[in-house]
């Protein structure tokens, strides 16, 4: 871990409302995006000349497009359940990063512009300009946002903060002002097909190295097939499942399964990536571009179903956009879910009694589960209401023999943001990653007192990303992250798997 | 911020890594772990030369399994991790090391 520039929060057995200190987190604002990330987007390079009008003119926009956006702007009535809600606020105790002090930021302006009101008593109702002033605090704190909808669970209204914050992005994307971190990233995706920018032959080695990783492993050939025409199934995973960890242990989970369901399956280079951060900056143009890869890849590939790695706003994307966004899906097999998400088919399997399980190969371990934000909160999982929920649960409880979950009020719907979401997961960000953890770290510190947890299994890339590197500010051990298809890898005996390695020896050359 | 090495300006992003990866000479690594109060040893070099390596077969840095794979295959198995790395590479070998070698940083969720 490297040295703190900030202070690092104080985790409490019991959570507590800290007191507000003005201003804490005005200094954060991560990367504005070069020219050169901007316009494969469609977005101006820079700040544009006339940008108050420019703005207002996006912000009418899509107040046409979104009749949502207008009726939280116009719904707060101020009633202050929101206002320890988010994970921000409580790590860094900026009252901006109260959900209803996010919202106003943008909501003053839409007052001001947009309402009678506003337009001619604007002292009367909070209304403002849209200075330069003003512009900064957006680009700043709709930046701390991780648009995890964890606030609207609370709001009497169902006002939904993640919505104003891709809404005040989008339009600063329209006006020049872009985030580098999500911006570059798209237009990898444009270029490469991927947001790592992991081409094609470097895809197909590293699937290679770990058909031969789990050869060695396990002495059975279990298959990792890239752009295979004609199988039934595309994997569309995060491509942080390719080259970060604990990402590939689960990856190697998901081809173990398939591979004991005995169904044909293929990655695609073209849509190697479920992420789609087009939906973090607003975007509906972007995010159908995104889309349109997995449409275009299952076509090419002459797949039957589409089935999702482990990633948490993918999976909002898929299971709650992809129709409409790149459907319809009808050359696909209707008998199945449209998308299905990898542990759905995981549950199935074991409930099929298809997958030969040894829980205790994960007798080591003491597991407690983060649900991601994006999944619990913005999709669902199999036919069950609260299938996200359980069905991962399930899962881990079959693999392993020691599960605990956190406090109820930290999870299920009420699940706190790892701190990294929504297009935060940057260096530039860190200060903000480190401190909107604390709630999780929190409740993570309980059960590992109380419960005496080892890990914390995740199903969404950037929460492992996240805990790898925030867990050590707290004192915690990066590798207590875990994904969830890696328990499964570990406790699933393949047919004819023999056991370990029996020849140690592997070093042809001299260390020296 | 730009970055002097053997007497020559190079320029480097907002977060430091090297705009022009072509003008890599060993000296920037030198450089850049002065920045970061770190002395390269041999072991940090091993690394580096192999970002490079492989960087220039495959247009990208290698995953971290490939990575730790190729230093267990080289420096024996207890090396072939990445708590060893991040014992050489304190924020992280994917960020440090990449940069240190001259290649662009890691993107998306990792």
């Amino acid at each position: 871990m490297a040295k703190a520039e900030f202070e690092i929060p104080q985790l409490n057995e019991n959570p507590e409302v800290p007191p507000v200190v003005l201003g804490t987190m005005a200094h954060s604002h991560p990367f504005i995006a070069k020219p050169e990330f901007q316009e494969p987007l469609n977005f101006p390079g820079e700040l544009v000349d006339n940008w108050q009008e420019k703005a207002i003119e996006a912000m009418g926009d899509l107040l046409g497009k979104y009749r949502s956006l207008q009726v939280y702007l116009d719904s707060c009535v101020k009633c202050g359940a929101c206002t320890d809600k988010c994970h921000y606020f409580l790590g860094t105790q900026d009252p901006k990063n109260m959900p209803v002090g996010r919202q106003d930021l943008l909501r003053k302006v839409y007052r001001r512009y947009f309402t009678f009101a506003g337009k001619y008593f604007p002292k009367l109702v909070g209304a403002e300009d849209l200075t330069k002033e003003v512009l900064d605090d957006w680009y700043s704190y709709f930046h701390q946002c991780s648009q995890c909808r964890r606030c609207s669970v609370f709001c009497p209204y169902g006002i939904d903060t993640a919505e104003i914050s891709m809404a005040a992005r989008e339009i600063m994307d329209r006006i020049g002002v872009g985030q580098k971190y999500c911006n570059e990233i798209i237009a990898k995706v444009f270029k490469i097909g991927n947001n790592l920018g992991l081409p094609e032959m470097a895809l197909a080695d590293t699937l290679e190295g770990l058909e031969e990783d789990v050869e060695d492993e396990t002495g059975v050939a279990v298959k990792y097939p890239l752009d295979k025409k004609g199988a039934d199934i595309l994997l569309v995973t995060p491509s942080a499942d390719f080259f970060a960890e604990p990402h590939v242990d689960g990856l190697i989970g998901y081809g173990k399964v398939f591979h004991e369901a005995g169904v044909s399956w293929t990655l695609s280079s073209k849509a190697s990536e479920a992420a789609n951060f087009g939906m973090f900056i607003g975007s509906y143009e972007n995010m159908r571009r995104v889309s349109m890869r997995i449409r275009e890849a299952a076509l090419e590939l002459g797949v039957k179903r589409i089935i999702f790695g482990e990633c948490g706003h993918a999976w909002r994307v898929a299971y709650s956009f992809l129709n409409t966004l790149a459907g319809p899906f009808d050359f696909l097999d209707p008998k199945y879910p449209v998308p299905q998400h990898i542990l759905e088919f995981t549950w199935g399997e074991i409930q099929k009694g298809t997958l030969n399980i040894d829980k205790s190969a994960n007798d080591d371990m003491v597991v407690t589960f983060h649900d991601s934000c994006n999944v619990a909160r913005a999709s669902r999982m199999g036919p069950e209401p609260g299938g996200q929920f359980k069905i991962p649960r399930n899962v881990i409880k079959a693999v392993c023999n020691h599960f605990v979950d956190m406090a109820p009020e930290t999870i299920h719907e009420k699940t706190f943001c790892c701190g990294g979401g929504g297009g935060l997961l940057t260096d530039d960000l860190m200060e903000l990653r480190v401190k909107g953890a604390k709630p999780r770290m929190e409740a993570l510190k309980n059960v590992i007192e109380e419960h005496g947890v080892t890990n914390m299994a995740a199903i969404c890339a950037i929460c492992k990303s996240q805990f790898t590197k925030v867990l050590p500010y707290y004192g915690m051990d990066m590798d207590m992250i875990v994904s969830v298809h890696q328990l499964v890898s570990n406790a699933i005996v393949l047919t004819g798997q023999t056991d370990g390695e029996d020849d140690e020896d592997e070093s042809e050359d001299d260390a020296a | 911020m730009p970055i002097e090495v053997d007497g020559k300006t190079l320029e480097t992003d907002e977060e430091g890594y090297l705009a022009n990866i072509n003008e890599w000479v060993p000296g920037v690594a030198n450089v850049m772990a002065a920045e970061d109060e770190l002395e390269l040893t041999d072991e940090h070099w091993d690394i580096i030369n192999f970002l490079r390596e492989y960087y220039e077969e495959y247009q990208i840095a290698p995953a971290v399994r490939v990575l730790t794979k190729a230093v267990g295959k080289k420096l024996g198995k207890d090396k072939g991790n990445s708590k060893y790395l991040y014992g050489l590479f304190p924020y992280g070998p994917g960020k440090q090391a990449c940069r240190y070698a001259g290649l662009p940083k890691p993107t998306g969720c990792v």
